[in-house]
């Protein structure tokens, strides 16, 4: 095969696989919601429900597709593509396995290592802001304004304190490539600990999260779409597969977000204190490559919809003093720290 | 291929720009430069500047245009759309600066002979990642330019704070 074919397979794999995680999540988060509120949740449409997803997308899909009159036409129908793709398109450079040998060619588990690697992810997250916001605008209704006003407000003050958090790794690794992070995280940190970025950044590591469920949109920080306030905020207007769209849209960034997570702070593709490419084939070895990194993943996905039932929505000075003055703060100093311990033991 | 790439990314940033300050609708404008932004970026690429690029994108289409949008929003644009585009009053002034700057720009090019080559070659720049070339450059040799601009930020900083609090003690 020519590498081109060898990438176009990654490409279309890793998009199916990410639009697949999409979809069970929308069930996940229905039936977790079902759990922890001692209901049954989605449980009629095939075993467990699972084909409810299925079921729910055959309903936005045949639903009759309204344009409010005095919307911008142009804008409201660019807004939710605006916001699906960006996320769609993070999963790019995310390191999903090690390497696998297929027909005695080594291919690496990842589409690109590019040497910018989390800047991608950054810059794409930042324009993520966009679908929401030319929607909220372009829907001509007060709710889906301030829902817009709010989302860019509460990103660009995110953005900060997660930039301060992943500089820190930036110092410690010395790379932006998300496989060269992870490369350097295998082995052990102090004789006993999994050398993970987690253990030598805690502080960095609960920023980044923070910051990762208001860049989401979610439960804590859902305040663009806050439903006891604003209907639903930015898409009030929207309905059929364009709410689809931004419904998913919100899924498949919860999945780049934590796949971001694990190949940061959680050691990507390796298992703790195993070598697994020690004992198993080369074959073998990059599916249980690609199988470790998912269930961490899973692990982080499932964190998000644990959260969402478990916490209280902020306020929105709340959330922006939190942001302001503890969160940036907080990255400055940790920042600080990392450079001089870094300076220190080099 | 690389030229024909220039040449898209070069005819697609003049035609954005033209088309940004011809723009009656605020809003559209911003939108556009968003692509503008884009094409920069791009352009930052074919010059192995992939650094420059992301940042490119992260800082003004993902902050600066942002906040643009912000204060669009904020202001009433019904008001705005009616009225006439800039562009039609003060023609002949205009006229008048943007010949002054065409000729400056084209003596400029002109006049443009190649300097002795530095120290950061093609080569050298992808050996060690555009990230580290620039890095190494901004904090050696421009170090203090580099904290000039830093000063001049601060400055601008804390001149926003002093507005914003001097209003906060007449309410």
């Amino acid at each position: 095969m020519a590498d081109w074919q060898i990438d176009l397979i990654k490409v279309v794999f890793i998009w199916v696989w990410a639009l697949l995680i999409a979809v069970v999540m929308t069930w996940v988060e229905r039936r977790a919601s079902a759990m922890m509120q001692d209901r049954l949740g989605p449980n009629r449409a095939g075993p467990f429900g699972l084909l409810q997803p299925l079921a729910d997308g055959i309903k936005l899909f045949t639903k009759e597709d309204i344009i409010p009159e005095r919307a911008r036409k142009i804008l409201f129908i660019l807004g939710p593509p605006l916001f699906a793709l960006p996320a769609f398109s993070a999963y790019a450079v995310v390191p999903f396995g090690d390497k696998i040998v297929l027909g005695g060619k080594e291919i690496i588990l990842q589409v690109s290592d590019v040497n910018i690697g989390f800047l991608y992810v950054l810059a794409l997250g930042a324009i993520g802001v966009y679908g929401m916001v030319i929607g909220g605008w372009a829907s001509n209704s007060k709710y889906s304004i301030l829902g817009g006003l709010r989302a860019t407000a509460q990103l660009i003050s995110y953005e900060v304190p997660m930039g301060l958090a992943l500089l820190t790794i930036v110092l410690l690794y010395g790379t932006f490539s998300l496989r060269e992070i992870v490369l350097q995280q295998q082995g052990t940190f102090l004789g006993f600990l999994p050398n993970w970025g987690f253990f030598k950044q805690p502080l960095g590591f609960i920023i980044f999260m923070v910051a990762a469920y208001a860049e989401a949109n979610r439960v804590p920080f859902d305040l663009p779409e806050c439903e006891s306030e604003l209907v639903t905020g930015y898409h009030t207007e929207y309905g059929s597969m364009r709410l689809g769209l931004y419904l998913f849209g919100e899924y498949v960034n919860m999945g780049t977000l934590a796949a971001i997570t694990v190949s940061l702070f959680f050691g990507g593709w390796g298992l703790p204190y195993v070598d697994m490419s020690r004992f198993l084939g080369p074959v073998s070895y990059g599916i249980a490559s690609f199988f470790v990194f998912f269930l961490k993943q899973a692990f982080f996905l499932f964190l998000f919809v644990w959260v969402r039932w478990t916490v209280p929505r902020f306020r929105y000075d709340q959330l922006m003093g939190l942001g302001w003055k503890a969160l940036i703060p907080l990255g400055l100093i940790n920042l600080f720290i990392t450079a001089l311990l870094v300076q220190l033991t080099t | 291929m690389v030229q024909l790439l220039f040449f898209y990314f070069a005819l697609v940033v003049i035609g954005l720009g033209l088309r940004i300050v011809t723009c009656k609708n605020p809003v559209h404008s911003v939108l556009l430069m968003l692509l503008l932004f884009f094409h920069m970026a791009g352009l930052y690429l074919l010059l192995n500047a992939e650094f420059l690029a992301a940042v490119q994108v992260i800082v003004y289409a993902g902050a600066i245009l942002v906040l643009y949008l912000f204060v669009l929003f904020l202001v009433n644009l019904r008001e705005e759309i009616k009225m006439s585009p800039f562009v039609q009053k003060g023609k002949w002034a205009g006229l008048v600066a943007a010949l002054a700057l065409l000729i400056t720009f084209l003596r400029g090019v002109f006049n443009f002979t190649l300097g002795p080559h530095g120290q950061y070659t093609i080569e050298k720049v992808q050996q060690i990642t555009h990230t580290k070339a620039m890095g190494e450059a901004i904090y050696t040799t421009y170090i203090l330019p580099f904290e000039i601009a830093g000063l001049i930020l601060l400055v601008a900083v804390i001149g926003g704070l002093a507005l914003a609090k001097k209003e906060d003690k007449g309410a």
